[in-house]
């Protein structure tokens, strides 16, 4: 049993192939209470997509092999039925995928698509369901919702396809959204909108919500808590203060240098963290990161041999790193953030 | 849309007026640059035993010395209003639709044609209702049991399918279930469906399997590949998402968008079908269009085959243009301006 609304546990996710077994996630924890935001964050294959579609049971059935433990509202995932879970999905627990125009189906109506996704949970007639998709397309700000009701998603720009994506995913007041790089596809100035919505939307039905992105800016605003994870593992874990203001793993340096900035001068540079994301086959031993990082050498040679723990270092702040906490912070305070600052 | 349709039935007539150039000009303008002249075409009207006089006389009747244009105009002219013939016993009028007179039976060809419709209609419809529900549901199931015993097993057995002509299969089934077993009609005969529907059915239900057979395999690897790829779809996830049972994201999200590329496909191979099952209408003796044009090319009777051509042209771009309209219909991304 977990007091949280929504409390992982542990959770592992391999998927045998034939080059061998690939651990895309590999012992995650976290927590998440009703009203509250968490932005889970990492490059590509970070696992990030893959947790949610667990949390989601959309990996049952299929080949991964999935143990731990995932609680919402006092119910265990992992062990229940696929039957159950289906009951719980888009009423309980709903998703906004990436890109709406491959996520919604071509052949049926946005109007189609929403109330199907309403009746599935509400035993209502089509034509209270027609108003209800109507009044959530209003809700997420599309014009003229009764007329659009019956657009197919290819008649909508990217923008209102993700308010429609949105919609679907509201249709049936769910208490935990998880919206999977729910910005990327979308221009930037449209990218302030959805998240300006999401926002909205979620102080109005006081859901639980998860953000998964690559992009810390996405997150800044919106998270109350920060999980950043790499190679399956979560790094670094702590309140959205912790991540921006103290950040303690030398990753989530790497993606704060790797932020574009408006109040920087356009002619710096970007810092990249150098190198490609492992492979979820062959993790590199030890630290998973340590071939990308620049003070490996620093670790007295464990970095490349030890897996090092996710530990507090202070007030719910996790992070995993063999560097001593002191020197962490020494680094972050006279290396690391006179650059962010000065740049 | 309207506009659209218009536009796609001017295409049509054009497409078949250039056939009938086509067919004609091979038929009776390339016998003649090999060397064979007006008289000799008269000659298969008269018969041998005419003397030459006559030959030339029908031939003079005919019109055969004239320049090809105004021949070609003649038969143009005799398919919308019909035509006069002589070929030497007398004036004989050919109604229109009027396709040319056989040489051999010397009767208008157009009738002829109409009473071999129906028994290549009801082969060609029989057997692609069952192809079609066969194929798409073996499929299907191959699809969703990717791998598994019976994906193998019908994947093997389609292979065969596509591989094994009518000539083949169809007499392994006659000798199997007509003359071993014997479940069914031997072949050979046709009645009609407003005369005795069990009986039509008893005497069709071989060549609609082995007609079956061919399609099904091929409309069974497609489905499958369709399948497949738009299950891995972002939809279908999303569709799963929502909570919908599997069956229904199966049947209403998965198959509506996999069945897409069959429907087109599928309106092409009946459209084509309409024109003869040539092969499984000479295995089991069916007097449909195949049988009909085969005899009509064995005894190289031009107006019979040029007839046959004709229709089945019609048959074909009429199913082409059908399937473009339902293209636009199934997937509503190709609305037309």
């Amino acid at each position: 049993m977990s007091d949280n609304f929504l409390d992982v546990k542990n959770l592992k996710v391999h998927f045998p192939t034939d080059d061998g077994l690939v651990k895309s996630v590999d012992g995650l924890s976290f927590a998440l209470d009703r009203g509250k935001t968490l932005g889970i964050v990492g490059e590509s294959g970070s696992g990030k997509s893959v947790t949610s579609l667990s949390v989601l049971g959309l990996h049952k059935g299929g080949r991964a092999k999935i143990s731990g433990e995932i609680w919402l509202d006092g119910e265990e995932l992992v062990s229940a039925t696929p039957e159950h879970v289906r009951r719980l999905r888009g009423k309980k627990m709903a998703m906004i995928f990436q890109d709406p125009l491959s996520a919604m189906h071509p052949y049926f109506t946005v109007g189609a698509q929403i109330i199907e996704a309403y009746r599935i949970h509400n035993k209502v007639t089509k034509k209270v369901a027609r108003k209800h998709a109507a009044d959530l397309l209003g809700r997420v700000g599309i014009p003229q919702p009764d007329r659009r009701v019956d657009s197919y998603p290819h008649e909508f720009s990217g923008g209102m396809r993700q308010r429609a994506m949105i919609a679907m995913a509201l249709s049936c007041d769910p208490e935990l959204l998880i919206a999977d790089e729910p910005t990327t596809a979308l221009d930037v100035t449209v990218q302030a909108q959805i998240l300006d919505l999401m926002r909205d939307l979620q102080r109005d039905f006081n859901a639980a919500l998860i953000i998964i992105t690559h992009d810390l800016g996405v997150v800044a605003e919106l998270s109350d808590d920060i999980l950043v994870m790499y190679g399956g593992k979560a790094i670094e874990y702590g309140s959205a203060e912790d991540i921006f203001e103290r950040p303690e793993h030398p990753y989530t340096w790497g993606l704060l240098g790797s932020m574009p900035r408006l109040d920087r001068e356009p002619t710096e540079r970007l810092l990249p963290i150098k190198g490609s994301p492992p492979s979820l086959i062959n993790v590199p031993a030890g630290c998973a990161f340590h071939p990308r990082c620049a003070f490996e050498g620093r670790t007295g040679g464990k970095a490349g041999t030890e897996v090092p723990e996710l530990a507090e270092t202070e007030g719910g702040h996790l992070v995993r790193c063999h560097l001593p906490r002191e020197e962490r912070r020494a680094i972050w305070a006279n290396e690391i953030k006179p650059n962010l600052e000065s740049a | 849309m309207v506009t659209y349709i218009i536009r796609r039935l001017i295409g049509a007539l054009l497409m078949l007026a250039v056939v009938s150039m086509v067919t004609f000009s091979i038929f009776f303008v390339v016998p003649r640059l090999a060397g064979v002249t007006a008289t000799d075409f008269a000659n298969r009207y008269v018969g041998r035993a005419a003397t030459q006089e006559t030959v030339v006389e029908v031939a003079k009747k005919l019109g055969l010395n004239d320049p090809v244009v105004v021949q070609y105009g003649r038969w143009v002219k005799g398919i919308f209003v019909g035509s006069e013939f002589d070929y030497g016993s007398g004036v004989e009028h050919c109604p229109a639709p009027c396709f040319g007179y056989s040489f051999v039976t010397k009767k208008p060809v157009w009738p002829d044609l109409l009473d071999r419709l129906p028994v290549t209609l009801s082969l060609a419809v029989g057997a692609s209702i069952i192809w079609l529900l066969a194929g798409v549901a073996v499929g299907v199931l191959s699809a969703l049991k990717r791998g598994s015993l019976f994906d193998r097993g019908a994947m093997i057995v389609a292979l065969s399918g596509v591989s094994l002509p009518p000539f083949f299969t169809g007499l392994i089934a006659l000798s199997l279930f007509s003359y071993g077993l014997r479940i069914t009609a031997p072949g050979g005969a046709y009645t009609p469906f407003s005369e005795n529907p069990a009986e039509w059915a008893y005497n069709l239900i071989l060549p609609w399997l082995t007609l079956a057979f061919l399609n099904a395999a091929a409309y069974a690897r497609l489905t499958r590949a369709g399948m497949l790829e738009t299950m891995g779809e972002d939809y279908i996830r999303t569709a799963r998402a929502k909570g919908l049972k599997e069956s229904t994201v199966i049947t209403k999200h998965g198959l509506r968008a996999a069945l897409t590329p069959i429907v087109t496909i599928f309106g092409l191979d009946v459209g084509i079908l309409l024109g003869g099952a040539i092969l499984t209408e000479n295995v089991f003796s069916l007097p449909g269009l195949g049988k009909y044009a085969t005899g009509a090319i064995a005894a190289q009777d031009l107006p019979k085959i040029m007839g046959f051509t004709m229709l089945a042209a019609f048959f074909i771009v009429m199913a082409n243009l059908i399937v473009d309209l339902l293209y636009a219909v199934v997937d509503p991304r190709v609305r037309l301006a």
